[in-house]
């Protein structure tokens, strides 16, 4: 059942704002549609190798949101501004996600075309989901980011892999894991496998 | 009067920007059909919010502003030359038209400029024309790019047209949403393995509504956009009406030997366009 997707069922956009609460993290199902707005943090390939080693985190993740983006970026007139920041794929983060959820707390991570079993369960586990955002809408993005708060591990990793922290508003989002153990990643994959095989057939 | 460089240079601004008018509308047609509030709207209608934000502001469609692949008619050989169409990359570039985006494979190091041997690609083509043509492809989409060799028994296609039908076919269940559906193919049948990917991605430069000159192949193009949009994979793969906006399918000779199928996936930013001299 594809959720969101599914025929005449009229399904409203759930605005979610930081904090996170469990409550409603675990509430959302997968297919939902949500606007993410508050509080987020960017954090990609080296910043999960830096927690995986042991690296101290530079902010409590608990009730927040991962985003796995490497920006692009601007600084002008002394104030960092974001250009383009549409998601990157996340299957490389599966390692560490699971550990990441279990450790901090976060509720959200936010990327693109979805994860592993491991992240599935201990989404489940924890009361985390996964939102899919649009890839290569770039220019939404930025418009989605209000405002550079800060920026963590600029120095250590350079831009496109530091810490960011953004403030956005309705960054438009799908929920494509959610709390129940349910991908719609893995649904899509299923039902569209079964109508292939049924193509081929003939 | 601006120079040809300045010319080119804004040439390739407008295509990393806007979007051709053809992908658009198709995508917005596709939006109306997709459920209210459903993942797959919801995604169609961000696509399409991004598609305008980006042309009214003259910035990048997608952050990954691909490989840059030019076709110059042969005729502007002399005037459009590969030098010059690197002068203007490198210029795109600075003014964040172009993300950098070149990276020295063995090394890991960044080529700031995007422009070295082999970057941007150029091709001449032989042509009554006098026109430069550009077609901008991301990293996700061609990664879901891939080529088969017919007979295929895994598959069961034979060296035919349902052959051809059963491979495209497969190249797009396994691309699921992973290209940034929904794509836009680009088909070669036959040819070497190498001219077949550049035939591939050739067919990427036909509009949406053409019509194939050869009977068989424009039967067979529309036969596969309606079966791949019945497979409900969807925008990103999230499930959907929307899994394809268009197949284009190019012919070329082969070995007695031979017989492949190549198929160039193109993400939704399906970025192409066409300055006539």
């Amino acid at each position: 059942m594809l959720g969101g997707a599914q025929k005449g069922v009229e399904v409203l956009i759930t605005q979610l704002t930081y904090p996170f609460e469990e409550k409603i993290v675990r509430s959302l199902r997968a297919g939902d549609a949500v606007k993410v707005s508050g509080i987020i943090w960017t954090g990609r390939d080296r910043f999960h190798k830096h927690f995986a080693d042991g690296g101290k985190l530079p902010v409590d993740f608990k009730d927040g949101a991962l985003y796995h983006c490497g920006p692009v970026v601007v600084k002008r007139d002394g104030e960092w501004h974001a250009v383009a920041c549409g998601p990157t794929t996340s299957v490389r983060e599966n390692p560490y996600e699971p550990d990441f959820i279990a450790t901090t707390n976060v509720r959200l991570i936010i990327g693109k075309g979805g994860m592993d079993a491991n992240t599935l369960a201990a989404c489940k586990k924890h009361g985390a989901v996964y939102l899919q955002a649009v890839g290569g809408a770039a220019a939404i993005s930025a418009a989605a980011v209000k405002r550079i708060r800060n920026v963590y591990f600029l120095e250590e990793f350079g831009a496109a892999e530091a810490c960011w922290e953004f403030e956005v508003e309705d960054f438009p989002c799908v929920v494509a894991m959610d709390s129940h153990g349910v991908s719609l990643f893995d649904s899509v994959k299923e039902s569209s496998e079964k109508k292939y095989r049924e193509f081929i057939k003939k | 009067m601006a120079s040809l460089t300045e010319k080119l240079a804004r040439f390739i601004q407008e295509t990393s920007s806007s979007i051709p008018e053809d992908v658009e509308k198709t995508l917005v047609k596709a939006m109306r059909k997709e459920e209210k509030n459903s993942s797959a709207r919801m995604v169609l209608e961000t696509i399409i919010s991004n598609i305008r934000l980006a042309r009214e502001k003259g910035t990048p469609l997608c952050q990954d502003t691909g490989t840059l692949t030019f076709f110059v008619s042969e005729s502007l050989r002399k005037k459009v030359t590969v030098e010059k169409l690197g002068e203007a990359v490198a210029i795109a570039t600075k003014n964040g038209w172009l993300r950098r985006n070149t990276i020295e494979t063995l090394s890991g190091k960044s080529i700031d400029t995007n422009v070295c041997a082999g970057a941007p690609v150029v091709h001449y083509v032989d042509e009554p024309f006098k026109r430069v043509r550009l077609i901008m492809k991301g990293g996700g989409s061609e990664n879901m790019s891939m080529q088969f060799s017919l007979p295929d028994v895994s598959i069961n296609a034979g060296r035919d047209l349902d052959g051809v039908y059963r491979a495209v076919m497969t190249a797009i269940e396994r691309a699921q949403g992973f290209g940034c559906a929904p794509g836009y193919l680009g088909v070669a049948v036959g040819g070497d393995r190498a001219c077949a990917f550049e035939k591939a991605k050739e067919q990427l430069l036909r509009p949406i509504d053409d019509t194939n000159p050869e009977k068989d192949l424009e039967k067979l193009e529309k036969k596969i956009l309606k079966d791949a949009n019945a497979l409900g994979i969807g925008p990103m793969g999230l499930g959907g009406k929307t899994t394809l906006l268009g197949v284009k399918l190019g012919v070329l000779p082969r070995l007695p030997a031979s017989y492949f199928v190549t198929v160039a996936y193109m993400c939704w930013a399906a970025r192409r366009r066409e300055l006539k001299f």
